[in-house]
């Protein structure tokens, strides 16, 4: 790795930035967008392994009809935790792992904007879901589902939905902070010449989730506040006996919750967006209606949110207005998968993991999609609300569509990443037992569904007639795991190869392939100058006057082999660009410190005040010093 | 090759259909038995052949170009950079929206349909949600019951929904409290008894009847339903309660309007007083007293007829009133059959079968729950 | 050989040149301070959704004294206005007259916040807590996350007057003290909405009569 140009004066004491560079303190203090990246990857992959865990034992209860293999109170701390964590834990921050890795790559700068605000967001949010798994232990997981309707959620006993709330108000400061940081970033720090149309589809997406996620989650933020006080100082904003409502906490929910689903599933799609052109050989079909789609899609995921409560008795008029709305939004986001069909068309289709991936992507999506237009179809919902149609449908947009996106995102950015290929053959075995096992999961949980299963029960009677399909979805469940598992020997495999990885393996089109791979701590050599959407690809071929395709190799280096100049990783390991050494910010220990204060300040509501200020403590010493230690310059 | 790959999974296809059409599912959605449901199913085939067409036409697509257009060996062109088609893509954006317009007129009209109250010769039972069972008060009749709804065939009966319930936060009473308001309102210029204040939202659902409606504390709902052939339909709740959810079911028995009118009088028959000396008679004393362990049945179960240890009629209802007990198929959420066992089993230890149970495990020894069925099997 | 063309290095903390010529942290803080916009809406939604709906006293109209909060909320509204001359002084580099300004500002700050103790106190003296009704609850929450922003404007005041005197701001580093008042600006928009929603729109008769 390049080493870093450090500043020449170095004030003593206790602000003295840390220098480390490699090892485990160079992870701890790190303040570079990719090394934060991959952390949010690690962490959010083990909570993947977790939530999955939990969801296997949900499938193995309910395999068969009465089972008693869990008792009523850990059944519904398990369904709400697999809940909590793969929308929070998982999704989300898989997602962030990308957007932080890539995006100042992709726009052509060498790191975000506030790169120590960037290490909070990442040491807060672990910090929170270390904060709400530690409930198994201090007296209950949250058991009130992960969505915590009132006045259920007030009235339990245990301290579970305590940790809940606290451990997701911890969980929103991170991706609210990081939000404004990556969103800045974007509309900031783009390259010279990059206006917003020749940004990639996978950073347009990016800016859209940063927006959606800075609007939204204030929603939630009271929700979860007035949750929190109405359990621990008794006041009554969900309380029926004082005139309060509890679906009040309903529409603070769905309000953050809705933009939520899409903040999961648009990361995806960008980076969906990104694989189809490579591995077919030609552009994004209509680059402007897929960006137009994603706006609009966020716009409007705003006025949907009630479609979540069609059987909560808001009236005719509510009800319809909401099913309109449902039935718009399915516009632009079905408009994306035509899209995507005309990328393909006329293309030169190479099955790497990445497309088989991304092509699974569309292929799920679609039945996630239309599903979800049945659930608009209100007086159909009235049967289908909190059935297993419904598991089925989130299910198939999250895994089908969010996860699988995301898994193809991991094989084509893996050689970047980490200097190495993960292996094909057990890529394709990886795609196809998973993509057998999610239909055989959640395919059944449509007719589950409409034959009378309602969602969160832990068991059903031999009456029903469900335990053939219950059967099958268990069975298929375990043939996820079976597949996480290739993935996992995959990736640790990988390592064992040598750190050998040219600039482009793929010949792909974005600026991320035009510096090595790994890139060097400053990302590029020198900032390119962007002429056009997918730069790279032009710089690399060019159409002759009868329309063919031709490579613009003068010197012949070959496809594949990055240009000479640009991101080329310099022999002796130090960034220079035009004579003078690239200053990046230096390592700094108080973005730990201030979010480590967090979960101190949590504990404390839960167990006594002392604790409270202790928290307040750290985190506020975290901010003097970070505001107080000298810069990088 | 590419023929036989569709046969097969033609095949596949007409095989899941058939294992999806399960003979003995009784809470099927599928399988609509009133003009409620009906209304529901009938918006979903259309919608639903409409999804199919679309699904073949996509995925159909989507096989076709990755089969058509996967990169052959020795193929050594870069295909045209095509960067879109404006006409098309206007046009993929206008058709979904026609066909969404298609759907949301019959969607909008259904909806207001099923929202208005039916008019004419109608039923009106309210319905209140429990952690964790359902109790129907039949105010016009005077009756009030639990884990069955019985209703006539051949007319609307319209639900009044409400949310009632100890909860966790208020205590057992220890005395007499108030009755569940009827038509689920209190007085109007009050604030709601405790015995609300602290329960949570339910909904209530039986599929084959109609759609669900969500039982919300402090709000009254309402849910029509009607059953076109005498039967019995079965139901749960579907929004997630707490602890005993999955066992908060209930039984919508539809009569012939001449049984039914037959099962109103059984209902507002007088309770048969058990005959002194009797077993049944030490059981309703055992009913009526304060056990060592603190508190007794009556200070949640009321039975019409009988009075309380003060002498005054028991008005409450933190449980299911027990008139006429015996006249129902199920107890318990309707998760258990009402024979001598289970009534038996369940009174000893009421936390064993119900996950967080508010019945109290009072101790009785095994005289006691002898006598104490014995009283309850005179509740006919 | 195709190469990508070069532009002069530029380090991460260049100040000039950003995408949209707006300047990183100002950017940052317009989309932080929209962000809030949403806290606050929320929080004003569950008053106004409230309204008239507590079961018990005190209700609004028992507690409420309108001219005090008017003469707290124009304390508070005078102190954007000597925000915005501290603003104009540093940009002019007059720092002293600047830093005159930015403690004038905190201390109208703390005049407000102190009204607020008072006010609150004298609330709870007539029965009004946190725990007495929604009409309390939601009240409470909603001044104290207002005035839980101001306090931390405060700090943020206090904390750019301290840093004045060793050099820290000038006119070069304006935009420090613009940040700061962007900030205290919408505190202050924020204020006049709750006096406007809470205090100046009558409630109704109170649920029960």
């Amino acid at each position: 790795m390049a080493s870093v140009s450090v500043p020449a004066e170095r004030p003593g004491g206790l602000l003295r930035r840390p220098h480390a560079t490699t090892g485990f303190w160079a992870w701890f203090t790190t303040v570079d967008h990719k090394k934060i990246g991959i952390l949010y990857g690690i962490t959010a992959f083990a909570f993947f392994l977790i939530g999955g865990t939990e969801a296997l034992l949900i499938r193995v209860q309910l395999a068969r009809p009465d089972q008693t293999f869990l008792d009523a109170a850990v059944y519904n701390e398990l369904f709400t935790m697999h809940g909590i964590t793969m929308v929070f834990l998982v999704v989300m921050p898989l997602s962030a792992a990308f957007f932080n890795y890539l995006l100042p790559l992709m726009i052509g700068a060498r790191d975000v904007v506030f790169p120590r605000l960037n290490a909070f967001s990442y040491w807060a949010f672990l910090f929170a879901g270390l904060f709400i798994y530690s409930s198994w232990f201090l007296g209950g997981a949250p058991n009130g589902g992960w969505f915590g309707y009132a006045p259920n959620s007030v009235i339990d006993p245990t301290r579970g939905m305590t940790f809940y709330a606290i451990g997701l108000l911890i969980a929103g400061i991170a991706s609210t902070v990081s939000a404004v940081n990556l969103a800045v970033t974007v509309l900031n720090m783009r390259a010279p010449g990059m206006t917003l149309f020749r940004m990639p589809v996978f950073v347009w997406m990016g800016l859209v989730v940063q927006l959606l996620l800075a609007f939204s989650l204030p929603v939630i933020t009271i929700g979860l506040v007035e949750l929190l006080f109405d359990r621990l100082f008794g006041t009554h904003f969900f309380d029926v006996s004082a005139g309060g409502s509890p679906v009040l906490w309903q529409h603070l929910f769905w309000l953050f919750g809705h933009p939520e689903v899409y903040i999961l599933v648009l990361p995806a799609m960008g980076i969906v967006s990104e694989i189809l052109p490579v591995f077919a050989r030609k552009p994004l079909f209509g680059y402007q209606f897929v960006v137009f789609s994603g706006i609009a899609i966020g716009f409007i995921g705003f006025g949907v949110w009630a479609h979540h409560m069609f059987a909560v008795g808001l009236g005719p008029v509510a009800n319809t207005a909401f099913a309109v709305s449902t039935m718009i939004i399915a516009i632009p986001t079905g408009v994306k998968i035509f899209n995507w069909l005309g990328t393909l068309w006329n293309g030169d289709i190479r099955f790497t993991t990445p497309m088989l991936f991304s092509i699974g992507f569309i292929a799920m999506f679609v039945i996630g999609g239309l599903s979800g237009v049945m659930h608009a179809v209100v007086p159909s919902d009235y049967q289908q609300t909190d059935t297993y149609f419904i598991v089925a449908h989130f299910h198939y947009v999250l895994f089908g569509g969010a996860i699988f996106g995301l898994f193809g995102g991991m094989y084509y950015w893996w050689p970047k990443v980490f200097g190495r290929m993960l292996s094909e053959t057990a890529g394709k075995l990886n795609f196809w037992l998973m993509l057998i096992g999610f239909n055989m999961t959640f395919g059944p949980m449509h007719i589950l569904g409409l034959q009378g299963m309602p969602r969160r029960i832990q068991s059903y009677p031999e009456s029903l007639g469900l335990a053939f399909w219950n059967m099958v979805s268990t069975i298929g469940s375990f043939v996820i795991a079976i597949s996480v598992l290739v993935f996992l020997v995959n990736a640790v495999a990988s390592f064992r190869k040598p750190k050998q990885m040219e600039a482009d393996p793929w010949d792909a089109r974005t600026l991320e392939w035009a510096t090595s791979s790994p890139p060097p701590e400053y990302n590029f050599e020198e900032i390119p100058v962007v002429h056009s959407r997918d730069d790279l690809w032009h710089r690399k071929y060019a159409e002759t006057e009868g329309g063919r395709v031709v490579p613009v190799a003068a010197g012949g280096s070959g496809e594949g082999t990055y240009p000479d100049g640009a991101g080329h990783a310099a022999q002796d390991g130090a960034g220079h660009a035009g004579g003078h050494a690239i200053h990046m910010p230096s390592p700094s220990y108080f973005p730990v410190i201030a979010a480590a204060g967090l979960p101190v300040l949590g504990y404390g509501l839960l167990f006594g005040v002392p604790a409270v200020a202790v928290g307040l403590v750290i985190t506020l010493a975290g901010f003097f010093g970070w505001a107080l230690e000298p810069s990088a310059e | 090759m590419r023929r036989r790959t569709v046969v097969v999974l033609g095949l596949v296809a007409l095989a899941l259909v058939a294992a999806a059409c399960a003979p003995n599912a009784t809470q099927s959605a599928l399988e609509p038995k009133g003009p409620e449901a009906q209304k529901s199913y009938d918006l979903f085939v259309p919608v639903f052949w409409v999804a199919v067409v679309i699904f073949f036409v996509v995925e159909g697509l989507l096989v076709l170009f990755v089969i058509r257009y996967r990169h052959r060996k020795n193929a050594t062109r870069i295909p045209p950079q095509v960067h879109g088609n404006t006409r098309l893509e206007i046009a993929w954006t206008i058709l979904p929206a026609v066909i969404l317009a298609g759907v949301a007129v019959p969607t909008i009209a259904t909806i207001w349909d099923l929202a208005a109250k039916p008019t004419g010769d109608i039923l009106e039972v309210n319905v209140l949600g429990h952690q964790w069972w359902w109790e129907f008060d039949y105010p016009d009749q005077q009756i009030l019951t639990a884990n069955e709804l019985h209703i006539p065939t051949g007319k609307p009966v319209y639900l009044t929904l409400c949310a009632v319930g100890f909860g966790y936060g208020a205590p057992v009473p220890s005395e007499g409290g108030p009755p569940a308001p009827s038509a689920c309102q209190g007085p109007p210029d009050q604030p709601p008894p405790a015995a609300i204040g602290a329960s949570v939202i339910h909904s209530f659902w039986v599929p084959e009847l109609a759609g669900t409606q969500d039982v919300v504390p402090n709000q009254t709902n309402h849910l029509t339903i009607q059953a076109d052939v005498p039967g019995v339909y079965e139901g749960q709740c579907k929004e997630f309660c707490g602890l005993s959810h999955t066992y908060m079911k209930f039984t919508v028995v539809a009569h012939t309007p001449d049984d039914f009118q037959r099962w109103v009088a059984e209902q507002q028959a007088p309770t048969p007083v058990p005959e002194p000396g009797s077993d049944a008679a030490a059981g309703l004393e055992v009913f009526l007293s304060r056990l060592p362990s603190g508190g007794g049945c009556t200070d949640c179960h009321a039975i019409a007829g009988i009075e309380g240890p003060n002498g005054q009629p028991i008005l409450n209802n933190g449980g299911p009133n027990l008139t006429h007990l015996m006249s129902r198929q199920c107890f318990r959420g309707c998760t258990l059959a009402t024979t001598d066992a289970n009534l038996r089993r369940w009174m000893e230890d009421p936390s064993a079968i119900e996950a967080g149970s508010f019945m109290p495990d009072y101790g009785l020894s095994a005289e006691q729950l002898d006598q104490l069925v014995a009283f309850l099997n005179t509740l006919e | 050989m195709a190469t990508l063309e070069h532009s002069a290095a530029a380090p991460v903390t260049d100040h000039a040149a950003t995408s949209t010529g707006l300047p990183h942290l100002k950017l940052a803080m317009w989309l932080f301070l929209a962000s809030d916009c949403l806290l606050f809406g929320a929080l004003i939604s569950t008053y106004v959704l409230y309204r008239g709906a507590s079961t018990v006293g005190p209700y609004p109209a028992d507690v409420f004294d309108i001219p005090y909060t008017s003469v707290s909320s124009f304390v508070l509204l005078a102190s954007s206005l000597t925000m915005v001359l501290a603003l104009a002084a540093i940009q002019r580099g007059d720092v002293g007259r600047s830093r005159v300004w930015l403690l004038a500002t905190a201390l109208l700050g703390m005049t407000f916040l102190g009204g607020q103790v008072y006010e609150f106190t004298s609330f709870v003296r007539e029965g009004l807590t946190l725990k007495t009704n929604v009409f309390g609850t939601s009240f409470y929450v909603l001044t104290g996350f207002h005035g839980t922003h101001v306090a931390v404007g405060v700090l943020m005041l206090l904390t750019v007057f301290t840093l004045s005197f060793a050099g820290k701001i000038n006119q070069d580093s304006s935009m420090t003290v613009e940040l700061v008042g962007l900030y205290w600006h919408f505190v202050d928009i924020v204020w006049i909405v709750i006096f406007t929603v809470v205090y100046l729109i009558p409630t109704g008769s109170p649920a029960g009569g």
